[in-house]
């Protein structure tokens, strides 16, 4: 396994949408390191032919009867947002300027 | 009764019921002590005493009218701060909810209300329950009441020192990889991770969804089967609610029978990493356990070494896809990054997940997205779930031998603060033992064996139960717990230090 460089965990970091400072990327490649090698440890078994388990309940397709109920009113779904305008969540520019 | 917060919350029940006590004086005496003792010992983010009063006053009255009442009404409760309470704040230990106040319960909380125990307050957790000391909160730590220099556990060191430091009798937890478990063996506490699917997880701020679980917190094992018979059961509004009544845990619990019983012990769990005083403790319980007509074996579960592996491969995954949500859009903080004019959504988004969130969750989010990377996803998100698989199955050849499965809760006894804050491995090594349960959705259970003779702190053995089968973890502890409270004398807790408001 390619050790992960700092360009790579600057790459991770954009793509999980948090704007890391320079200071906390140089932790964060030594401790990845770490940690990585350890996980990397899956890789020793022998599971070619053993299926993914990506749940504990054998579980498909649980549904209920599609009526309406109570729910929150747009006052209270608001109430926590950082900004409101219209009753709507008012959000930055979504669309690049260019 | 002298003092009330030493109390269980069977004896408390039982005291309300005969109009010994009041469930206003009850919930004024848990106020007072939370008054008292925790500037030092700061298991809670917020403390509700106005609202816990008026639901006290609540069942006062229902009684008093002749109501029928649920067995724990008017017995407070504490409740992990990652549970969504109405009109309480939640910030799940992290910068990035503070002063969220949601606007609906979470189902565990709304029953909690249903059979009328006062909420006290919300406790102190590792942020978004990632850690195993509660030093991770944004809040600051936990301090640990058998020695306030110490760690509590984690995620839910709030919620295990709480019970421990006779804050509140009853407190809710949530265990992912084992965080009600190894907190309760480090505070001398009983913790249960029930069986997945238990207990409804709508509300439950998620961490990692096919591994999160709540669970009680108590300082009895009969107590934990009471509140476990409360909080759990089917909901139709979490998908993996499992539509099937609760398995008979106070009857299990009430019964504490072990005679003829089946006990495996792991083999891979126990051995190098564990504490000597830790092992001492452990493998007197299960003399204890001989003697009272359990037949012992050793049971061998060979994938068990590759299951801390596995869940830091499933778990960061998971949650790297859940906290996700926290966009700076629809709810919690949202910070402008700093020298940019008009910035776009995805810059404040960025921006606000750097200030928001603490080393440990930025560690978890960018090790998850790593791990379901293209070119990557197969040789490590792809291969945990396969490992979890041999893990399911060691789990399933083990119960064929045996009802149950014990192991030392965790390696060692409660570290000093700050101790293992720079080695995330080390940290994560705390669960190792915890972790598979979590992997196969089994229900475990976390009692004290007593302290250790190097170190005068607890110790905690786990017991481990097919899924459904948790009546067999309650009757299993509660056989142990009396045992040992005849060998002790008193509850372990009685030989804690005495906490004062200024401190121990």
């Amino acid at each position: 396994m390619p050790a992960l460089s700092r360009d790579d965990v600057a790459h991770l970091a954009g793509l999980a949408r948090i704007d890391l400072s320079d200071a906390e990327l140089d932790t964060m490649v030594g401790e990845l390191g770490v940690i990585l090698e350890s996980v990397a440890k899956v890789q020793e078994v022998a599971a070619d032919e053993v299926p993914p388990m990506s749940h504990p309940l054998p579980l498909a397709n649980v549904t209920r009867p599609d009526e309406v109920r109570p729910s929150l009113t747009a006052e209270q779904a608001l109430a926590g947002a950082p900004a409101v305008e219209e009753q709507r969540f008012s959000v930055p520019r979504i669309l690049a300027e260019d | 009764m002298n003092d009330i917060t030493r109390h269980s919350a069977a004896e408390l029940s039982h005291a309300l019921a005969t109009g010994e006590l009041s469930a206003v004086e009850v919930t004024t005496a848990h106020l007072e002590r939370i008054a008292e003792v925790d500037g030092e010992v700061h298991a809670f983010l917020h403390v509700d005493g106005e609202g816990a009063l008026a639901a006290a006053r609540r069942v006062d009255e229902q009684r008093a009218a002749g109501e029928e009442l649920h067995v724990l009404a008017g017995v407070p409760i504490a409740v992990k701060d990652v549970l969504a309470t109405r009109g309480l704040p939640t910030t799940c230990g992290s910068r990035i909810l503070q002063g969220w106040v949601p606007p609906y319960d979470a189902t565990v909380v709304a029953r909690l209300r249903a059979a009328g125990l006062p909420v006290l307050g919300k406790t102190n957790m590792d942020e978004f329950a990632m850690g195993s000391s509660t030093e991770h909160s944004a809040y600051g730590p936990t301090r640990n009441p058998w020695d306030l220099d110490r760690i509590p556990g984690g995620s839910g060191g709030g919620s295990s020192a709480a019970v421990a430091a006779f804050e509140a009798p009853l407190a809710i937890g949530t265990d992912t990889g084992g965080s009600i478990r190894p907190p309760a063996a480090v505070t001398g506490t009983v913790g249960v991770k029930p069986t997945y699917g238990g207990v409804s997880r709508y509300g439950l701020v998620a961490l990692a969804s096919s591994l999160d679980q709540a669970g009680p917190c108590t300082r009895s094992v009969l107590d934990a089967a009471l509140l476990h018979s409360v909080i759990g059961g089917h909901d139709p509004m979490d998908s993996t609610s499992i539509d099937a009544p609760v398995p008979p845990v106070v009857e299990a619990a009430r019964r504490a029978d072990v005679q003829g019983l089946r006990v495996g012990v792991v083999r891979e769990l126990g051995g190098e990493g564990y504490q000597a005083g830790v092992r001492q403790r452990f493998e007197e319980a299960v003399d204890l356990l001989v003697g009272a007509g359990a037949e012992v074996v050793e049971v061998s579960c060979p994938h068990f070494d590759y299951a801390l592996a596995a869940y830091y491969l499933i778990l960061p995954s998971e949650a790297s896809s859940n906290l996700a949500k926290f966009d700076a859009m629809r709810y919690g903080l949202r910070v402008l990054p700093a020298g940019v004019d008009e910035p776009s959504a995805e810059q404040v988004m960025a921006a606000t997940r750097d200030a928001g969130f603490g080393d440990e969750v930025k560690r978890r989010i960018i090790l998850g997205t790593y791990a379901l990377s293209s070119g990557y996803y197969d040789a490590y998100y792809g291969q945990a779930q396969k490992v979890r698989t041999l893990i399911a199955r060691d789990f399933e050849q083990a119960f064929q031998q045996v009802d149950v499965l014990v192991s030392p809760t965790a390696p060692t006894t409660a570290f000093r603060l700050g101790d293992k804050l720079d080695d995330p491995m080390s940290m994560y090594l705390q669960d190792v033992a915890t972790i598979p349960a979590n992997l196969a959705g089994v229900p475990g259970m976390s009692l004290p064996t007593g302290v250790t003779d190097e170190d005068g702190l607890p110790a905690g053995i786990q017991v481990l139960a097919p899924a459904m089968k948790d009546d067999r973890l309650y009757g299993v502890g509660a056989a142990l717990e009396r045992l040992l409270l005849e060998k002790w004398g008193a509850p372990l807790l009685a030989h804690a230090p005495v906490l004062t408001a200024k401190g121990a």
